[in-house]
């Protein structure tokens, strides 16, 4: 799960993480707020969405100027007027799509004289199977272009959870970023904190780009952007209080509902599946056969009629899906359950695009006779390839 | 021969007692008379657990007094993702050898603990996150549809439950059959990656051939593949088919499996099916075509 950096800071702030004083912003009201809390002279205007690249990001509507995501202040009636340019209009980054994301939410933020900008992230590196510090004096770029460009500026630190982080280890963390004097000893409270933050919030992501020296030489985390592991969630009810559901699809929100893995895709076909191994490589056939998935759906191990038919109802919410392929291989799921899933979901839905279903395993040629009693328009598979080809020639062919 | 698991071995259940422990302790019991000796509940000690087919199974307080009264040698979990990690630690500390974690959902830093639990016992995890292994007309330990296998030479491990699936049911349909079939489970941090079963499979006499299947996220295949190209040069090789799912997942989502995710620039498909045919393994452009690939590479 994503949260906003401003909510990121607050709960870093928690820990003692040297974070500037700010206000987050809902309505324009929250505005005098602001600027009657920060002394300025100086603000930041922040909008505040799931999504990186928003300084040099751009606005659709032309009402919020040519100005990007992230814009200076110099007086309390300057930070009112980014206020109005901003807020509810779509901001466009590189991670964004086209249509660009709504900024309900803005964060003002005192600001910050730069001296230099750090990058330093923790995640769980897979190879060691730890939490691993990433640290790199690159600050403020793209950390992916870093190593690829330049890999001998990162320095990848795994710690040992049965240790924590060791003076050794923070030292080699202030190295890396070339830290001394105040800033040095600012470094080595923070990466302490920073971990225990990781840890004890059950993070999957934890990135400060940039964490900043100041020109008084003190450190300060002047962008953080935090996610949680979802697996998680259920010892943090503070944590999920701060999820943001209109930053998500409005599918993949009822999808999570019926505790189906659902994820939106621009193509044509829609896919229902068992397993997350087997969903994937089924949108990975359809293109191999020149179409493009509508969507990854993974209805899991134990659906059952009803889990079924509400994955049905979901796909067929995409206005985008031209026909719908089922692909079961039932190892616990029975066939004939999926198949009297499909028939109570296509008569719900009144399906009106092709629909190829492709079952194996427990009870199949019980499943295919329902299936084919049905009366309805349903076109039979075999296995996978021909599943693929049926439903690509059906959609080509409509 | 067979990897891991024969007839020989004796599985106690933590989380026996349970819907979803009950449903497939009584599949492997019907599954070639599978060894399942007892479960584990921490307020049910003394109490039994009846089988679908009248079988008996005591229940202990835990791990470590279950294996006492039997002697088990493998412990399978299917206790709920928050006490799941708990469980681990404790066939760990029962000294179980073989602990296959069935639950999906386990905190990621849950693992991080129990993986470097894990790295000073003597303990072999399989999973989380994982449909576990069976050995065919011997022993199934987890919830993979025993009726697919045949006794056989294919050796086949995946980080995909389902994928298992196609590569064990078309191997059979072709006639390979199979010797072992592990699903290592598609969490990020995990006890067991492909190394560790291919070094076993390139071990195994009976093992003639190997299907492996990964998935994006991570470098896991990576890793396997120059592990393979080593294991060449000293004139260790067995012919595999490949499979890589995710080619046309969108970078920084999470494809449903905790681990299938690209990110940080790292774990997308492109660069693990290149590493595989480096390695000499056949990467079949489709995961309907395993067992016909596997023929194909057989026949030379």
């Amino acid at each position: 799960m994503n949260i906003h950096e401003y909510q990121a800071k607050a709960v870093l702030k928690e820990f003692g993480a040297p974070v500037a004083d700010g206000v987050p912003i809902l309505t324009l009201d929250d505005v005098q707020t602001a600027v009657d809390t920060l002394p300025g002279p100086l603000w930041v205007v922040k909008s505040q969405i799931h999504a990186g690249g928003r300084g040099k990001g751009k606005f659709i509507e032309a009402e919020a100027g040519e100005k990007g995501g992230v814009r200076l202040a110099f007086s309390k009636e300057e930070v009112m007027a980014h206020a109005k340019a901003m807020l509810g209009n779509h901001l466009v980054t590189a991670q964004t799509s086209a249509e660009g994301k709504q900024v309900n939410r803005l964060y003002v933020e005192d600001g910050a004289d730069i001296a230099t900008e750090l990058y330093l992230s923790l995640l769980v590196d897979r190879e060691t199977g730890r939490p691993a510090f990433v640290a790199s004096t690159e600050g403020g770029m793209n950390i992916e272009e870093v190593a690829h460009d330049t890999p001998d500026k990162i320095l990848t630190l795994p710690i040992d959870p049965e240790e924590g982080v060791t003076e050794a280890a923070a030292a080699q963390l202030c190295d890396a970023l070339a830290l001394d004097g105040a800033a040095r000893e600012d470094g080595m409270n923070l990466f302490p904190i920073l971990y225990k933050a990781f840890v004890e919030k059950d993070m999957s992501m934890l990135e400060i780009n940039p964490l900043i020296v100041m020109e008084d030489g003190h450190l300060r985390v002047l962008d953080a952007k935090v996610s949680f592991d979802g697996n998680a969630l259920f010892r943090h009810p503070d944590i999920m209080e701060l999820r943001d559901t209109t930053e998500e699809d409005e599918k993949e929100i009822e999808a999570s509902e019926w505790d189906l893995a659902y994820i939106a895709l621009d193509g044509t076909i829609g896919c229902m599946v068992n397993g997350a191994g087997l969903a994937m490589a089924t949108m990975d056939i359809i293109k191999l056969y020149g179409e493009e998935p509508a969507n990854f759906c993974d209805v899991g191990g134990g659906a059952d009629a009803e889990k079924v038919a509400a994955a049905f109802k979901i796909i067929m919410k995409d206005p985008n899906v031209k026909g719908i392929l089922v692909n079961i291989f039932g190892g616990i799921m029975k066939c004939d359950v999926i198949a009297e899933g499909v028939i109570q979901a296509v008569k719900e839905t009144s399906l009106a695009v092709p629909l190829v279903v492709r079952l194996e395993g427990t009870n199949v040629e019980k499943g295919k006779e329902i299936l084919a009693q049905s009366g309805m328009n349903i076109i039979p598979a075999d296995d996978l390839d021909d599943a693929a080809q049926k439903i690509v020639a059906a959609v080509k062919g409509a | 021969m067979s990897i891991l698991i024969d007839s020989n071995t004796k599985v106690i259940v933590q989380g026996l007692t349970g819907k979803t422990g009950s449903f497939h302790t009584n599949q492997a019991l019907d599954y070639f008379g599978t060894q399942m000796v007892a479960g584990t509940h921490p307020r049910k000690a003394g109490e039994s657990w009846t089988a679908d087919n009248g079988a008996q199974l005591p229940i202990y307080a835990n791990a470590a007094d279950a294996k006492d009264a039997t002697g088990a040698n493998a412990s399978v979990i299917y206790v709920p993702p928050a006490g799941a990690a708990a469980a681990i630690e404790e066939a760990i500390d029962a000294e179980i050898p073989l602990i296959v974690c069935i639950t999906e959902g386990v905190p990621v830093l849950d693992m991080v603990r129990v993986k470097a639990k894990l790295d000073k016992s003597n303990s072999r995890l399989i999973g989380p996150n994982c449909p576990g292994l069976l050995t065919p007309e011997q022993c199934k330990i987890g919830i993979m549809p025993g009726k697919i296998f045949k006794k056989g030479s294919v050796g086949v491990v995946s980080r995909s439950g389902t994928l298992t699936y196609e590569a064990v049911y078309q191997t059979s349909v072709e006639g390979l059959g199979q010797t072992s079939a592990v699903g290592i489970g598609g969490d990020p941090v995990k006890g067991t990656e492909f190394i560790d079963v291919l070094e076993m499979f390139l071990a195994d006499d009976e093992t003639e051939s190997i299907v492996m299947i990964g998935e994006i996220g991570g470098s896991a295949e990576e890793e396997a593949a120059q592990f393979l190209i080593d294991e060449a040069k000293k004139g260790r090789k067995k012919p595999m088919v490949g499979f890589i799912a995710g080619r046309t997942a969108p970078k920084g989502r999470t494809m449903g499996h905790a681990g299938a995710i690209v990110s940080g620039g790292k774990g997308d498909a492109e660069s693990k099916i290149a590493a595989m045919e480096a390695a000499g393994i056949r990467v079949s452009p489709s995961p309907a075509r395993l067992g016909t690939t596997m023929v194909e590479v057989l026949k030379g």
